[in-house]
């Protein structure tokens, strides 16, 4: 046994002892389902009230929703219950981790489960904005559940003092810039108080540089996932753009700006205009005291952003009376009617349009326009990049992009040394 | 003859639950590491095949495994000389018959007792650029921003203080323990001959306290390629992997590519630098040490 096996061991005997109660109850089916938290609220919470829900209406099937970190740690311990045998029946995963799970043979495709034309009629009403990212080689591996986009916040109250409308963003880069710059202000010695934009590069600045990216004109890997065009000139353009707004410009902090306190800067009246998910929509509703806005990104050739967020996969070694189970349950919380509230109660995107035609969502966009901005965004969205490989393979661009940012590699030689390290790793999967 | 042999019997049975736990977790991974070093990590559709010295080549040659080594290096350097005189002169002080003594010694363990995820998150708002508390303190003084985190320059030196202001608390303890096992007397009897504090802690009590200070600089240098937790909360090992440490690679490797075997590769690297240093510790440090 080695060391691999041993883990998965401990893993399969604690997920055993989870499913014990099943063997109690006979007849049901009961299926695990991992999920994981990356936005604030009262998601678990949430998760356990949809799982009792959908159990009044099936008797006949128990979901065991199992809390597993973030989407980072959920992977984690997904893949190594898979290797040692028993994986939860169902999980929420990026929507990006689509190849490496194909690669592990750790999933099945929902194409197996579609039988009925109500069947095929639910899979095709999603969003084509999402479906990017859950289909490759003429298959569906995974349903698009807790997806977002990026958007960009902005401080009203800021923009009147600057002089703005404060009911226009910016909305080609050369605005953006210009807005900014007037929202920068410097105290007499020079030191800033309070800047024009953050745009985060912590973690994973990859998804944010796809957005400039894809504003740029390019799109940075192939539906395959074998090929990327990190060092495209378009790429190197929108990368020099993001330099810029720290270097030339001085309108954005230099350095990293982290990800995680941006939201915070915004609430503390540090940054006047921030990129960010709609995931923290909820969030920044909550906490800013401030009027804010929230708008498209803008545009410098075309608008355009990349989707984010997690899908629904179904685990290839469960088994199959489980795995009809899954589907079940995945179905019935991606109808029209929990897509909005669940849109409702997170800030992320409902999947399907359907969604936004139910009353209550009607309502609530009506109330709270800003939640209509991210669904009017998908038409320009793009898949957000994933290639077999995909952790290692992004790596290289995020190292690239924060060499550049720190100021320690040029735009173009920071990509270039991104694309090469992306063609050593790729090359076998062609 | 029976009765030893019985007896060696039940002290072997005695041990048995130690030796198991110690053989499963902790031999049994790393040979298990060792063999699998030299295999090619297994998917589904490609099986694991012998590939010798590959995983290593693949090493030698890959830049963020020496950036790794050498921020680790850094990371030792900057941690443990400052985390152990710091311990020790915290010791020194509240062995000392002062006011309050408790209170600050509890004060100086209590990082100690924070978990570590916890600490890192406290640090992240001390380092938060514009209204973090460092941030406020150097604008009194009128220094210049600075983004400790989100620089190349300044990110490993701020993730070695955070290590530094959880562990000398710790080893503070050990110190404290041991200054309270020196005899009063010797005190006296240096007080007597006229010698300056600054004598009897270089002449009498440091050197008394060499053994306590090889069991503290073996667990400093153990945390050291040890510690990974703040930095996963607090840089991810970025910008442009300047806090990337080698735990932390070797988890990256592990469980975000999933690589195993590279992984595997890297675990040994690390395993024979601990057991040198292990080595010289023991083999060559202990024997200049004097025990009483």
């Amino acid at each position: 046994m080695d060391r691999r096996q041993f883990i998965g061991g401990v893993a399969a005997l604690a997920s055993a002892s989870v499913s014990m109660p099943a063997l109690a109850q006979g007849a049901r089916t009961e299926i695990s389902f991992f999920y994981p938290v990356a936005v604030g609220g009262p998601i678990t919470k949430l998760i356990d009230t949809y799982a009792a829900d959908f159990e009044k209406a099936n008797s006949t099937i128990k979901v065991n929703p199992i809390y597993a970190g973030t989407y980072q740690e959920t992977i984690v311990k997904a893949l190594t219950a898979h290797k040692s045998g028993t994986p939860p029946v169902t999980s929420v995963l990026l929507s990006t981790d689509m190849f490496t799970l194909i690669d592990e043979d750790a999933i099945v495709p929902i194409d197996n489960f579609v039988k009925t034309d109500e069947d095929r009629k639910w899979l095709s009403g999603f969003f084509p904005g999402f479906m990017q990212n859950s289909q490759t080689g003429g298959k569906t591996w995974g349903v698009p559940f807790q997806r977002s986009t990026i958007v960009l916040y902005w401080n009203k109250d800021l923009f009147r003092e600057a002089g703005l409308d404060p009911e226009k963003p910016p909305t080609t880069w050369q605005e953006q810039v210009e807005f900014a710059q007037k929202l920068t202000k410097r105290d007499a010695s020079g030191n800033v108080t309070q800047w024009g934009i953050q745009i985060p590069s912590s973690g994973f600045p990859y998804w944010l540089f796809q957005a400039l990216t894809t504003q740029a004109g390019v799109i940075l890997a192939n539906p395959e996932g074998t090929r990327t065009a990190f060092n495209a000139p378009e790429a190197v353009e929108a990368l020099q753009y993001w330099v810029d707004l720290s270097t030339k410009h001085k309108v954005q902090p230099p350095g990293i700006v982290e990800w995680g306190t941006t939201p915070r800067d915004f609430f503390e009246r540090k940054v006047a205009m921030i990129w960010t998910t709609t995931g923290n929509l909820t969030n920044v509703r909550t906490n800013a005291k401030f009027p804010f806005g929230v708008g498209m990104l803008p545009s410098h050739k075309k608008p355009g952003s990349p989707t984010g967020g997690g899908n629904f996969y179904i685990s290839n070694k469960a088994d199959p009376a489980q795995q009809q189970a899954a589907f079940e349950f995945i179905r019935w919380i991606t109808t029209p009617e929990r897509a909005a509230q669940w849109s409702i109660e997170t800030g992320y995107v409902a999947v399907t349009p359907a969604a936004y035609q139910m009353p209550v969502m009607q309502k609530y966009v009506s109330e709270f326009p800003p939640a209509a901005v991210a669904r009017d965004q998908l038409e320009y969205a793009v898949a957000e990049l994933s290639t077999h490989e995909n952790q290692r393979v992004t790596k290289a661009l995020n190292d690239g992009l924060q060499a550049a940012l720190t100021g320690t590699k040029q735009p173009a030689q920071a990509l270039n040394d991104a694309q090469a390290e992306a063609e050593r790793i790729l090359r076998p999967y062609r | 003859m029976n009765s030893r042999l019985t007896a060696a019997v039940h002290g072997w049975l005695l041990l048995l639950p130690a030796m198991a736990c110690l053989a499963v977790f902790t031999h049994w991974p790393a040979v298990a590491s060792i063999i699998e070093s030299f295999y090619s990590t297994p998917r589904p559709r490609r099986p694991a095949r012998f590939v010798g010295l590959d995983n290593y080549v693949l090493l030698a040659e890959d830049p963020i495994f020496w950036q790794a080594l050498v921020n680790n290096f850094w990371f030792a350097f900057g941690t443990i000389p400052i985390s152990i005189a710091l311990a020790l002169l915290m010791a020194v002080w509240v062995n000392d018959r002062i006011a309050g003594r408790t209170w600050i010694r509890m004060a100086y363990f209590t990082p100690t007792i924070l978990p570590m995820i916890a600490v890192a998150n406290i640090w992240l708002f001390f380092f938060t650029p514009q209204y973090g508390l460092l941030e406020q303190f150097s604008a009194l003084i009128g220094a210049p921003p600075q983004n400790w985190l989100g620089s190349k320059d300044t990110a490993l030196f701020a993730t070695i203080i955070v290590a530094v202001w959880k562990e000398a608390g710790f080893f503070m303890i050990f110190y404290l323990a041991a200054l309270q096992t020196i005899s009063p007397t010797l005190a006296e009897a240096a007080a007597l001959e006229g010698a300056s504090r600054w004598t009897y802690f270089r002449r009498v009590q440091f050197p008394l306290l060499m053994p306590t200070t090889l069991f503290v600089l073996i667990n400093a240098i153990i945390n050291a390629f040890r510690m990974v937790d703040h930095i996963i909360v607090m840089t991810r090992g970025g910008p442009d992997n300047a806090t990337t440490l080698l735990l932390f690679y070797i988890y990256q490797v592990g469980f975000n590519f999933w690589d195993t075997t590279y992984a595997a590769a890297l675990t040994v690297v690390l395993l024979t630098l601990l057991a040198v240093i292990a080595a010289v510790q023991y083999g060559w440090l202990e024997r200049r040490i004097h025990y009483r």
